[in-house]
């Protein structure tokens, strides 16, 4: 058992052990992360030729590929990375929860059309 | 009567995996809502655990099958360079050109937040399993975010089937 773990009664009279929330808050800030880089590769991708271009790492597919592949890449590393520094800790997931629906409020933002074709150069 | 290839993958795309989608969300919603102290029985809870779980799971899968079919197979069909192509008929119009230029270009990305978050909340419900009988606020940040995972979706998939009731993949 974890210092952040906790032995508690269920309703039934069971013992139970309460995992940490550091996991659980871990993987819902990745979450808005990866929500968060979509919106911005999206962004980019419209605001600069040399980034489009770039992000076409199948011309069948165009330039989404290169914008989702990488945005999965930066959700599962961020999510890597958290998991590691957050999994044995008490962290609410309260707070988890409002920093990644900023994120994934900016990731919407930055997926609208309205919003992204603004950048465009043309 | 018959289909093309590329109406098969269409169909499997959108109906198919769309229709498995719904049931995973209908299913999980439902088991992961009902999952109180005062709903759950000793009796009940290890069935009750493995139904949320499946639902939830079933969604993650769903999602990622139908935004990689979409992306990785449909998606180049409708972008061919070509004057048949859906988005090149679209394009040609004034009067369809938004449908590709708002109705496309939001559907392929924000499609991909889904997957994101129905993963996030299979992970929460495996990792964390019979403790979110106990914690109210967990369980409702996982239900949150599974109805967001869902609503992405929901403007994929109405986008995904306007658009092809314009201009169809053939």
């Amino acid at each position: 058992m974890t210092p952040t773990e906790r032995t508690d009664e269920d309703e039934t009279g069971s013992a139970v052990t309460d995992k940490p929330e550091g996991p659980i808050s871990a993987a819902i800030i990745a979450a808005g992360i990866g929500a968060a880089a979509l919106g911005l590769f999206t962004t980019l991708a419209e605001a600069s030729t040399t980034v489009k271009e770039w992000l076409q790492w199948n011309d069948d597919v165009g330039p989404l590929s290169g914008k989702t592949l990488l945005a999965v890449a930066v959700w599962l590393l961020a999510w890597a990375v958290l998991h590691a520094t957050l999994r044995t800790r008490a962290v609410e997931t309260r707070r988890a929860l409002i920093i990644a629906v900023v994120l994934i409020g900016l990731g919407v933002i930055g997926t609208f059309p309205t919003f992204f074709q603004a950048f465009s150069p043309e | 009567m018959s289909f093309t290839d590329r109406e098969w993958w269409a169909l499997i795309h959108g109906m198919v995996l769309g229709a498995f989608f719904l049931l995973a969300f209908a299913g999980g919603l439902a088991e992961l809502y009902g999952l109180k102290p005062t709903l759950v029985t000793r009796a009940g809870v290890v069935a009750k655990m493995r139904r949320v779980k499946v639902g939830v799971t079933a969604m993650a899968v769903a999602s990622w099958l139908t935004v990689i079919t979409g992306t990785w197979i449909v998606y180049p069909w409708y972008r061919e360079d070509v004057a048949s192509s859906p988005r090149s008929e679209l394009l040609a119009n004034p009067d369809t050109a938004d449908w590709h230029e708002f109705g496309m270009e939001w559907k392929e990305h924000i499609a991909w937040l889904s997957p994101i978050l129905a993963t996030t909340v299979a992970f929460v419900v495996v990792y964390y399993s019979t403790n979110l009988i106990r914690h109210d606020r967990v369980r409702r940040t996982a239900l949150g975010l599974f109805v967001l995972a869902f609503a992405f979706a929901v403007v994929a998939g109405a986008f995904g089937a306007f658009i092809t009731k314009i201009a169809p993949v053939q």
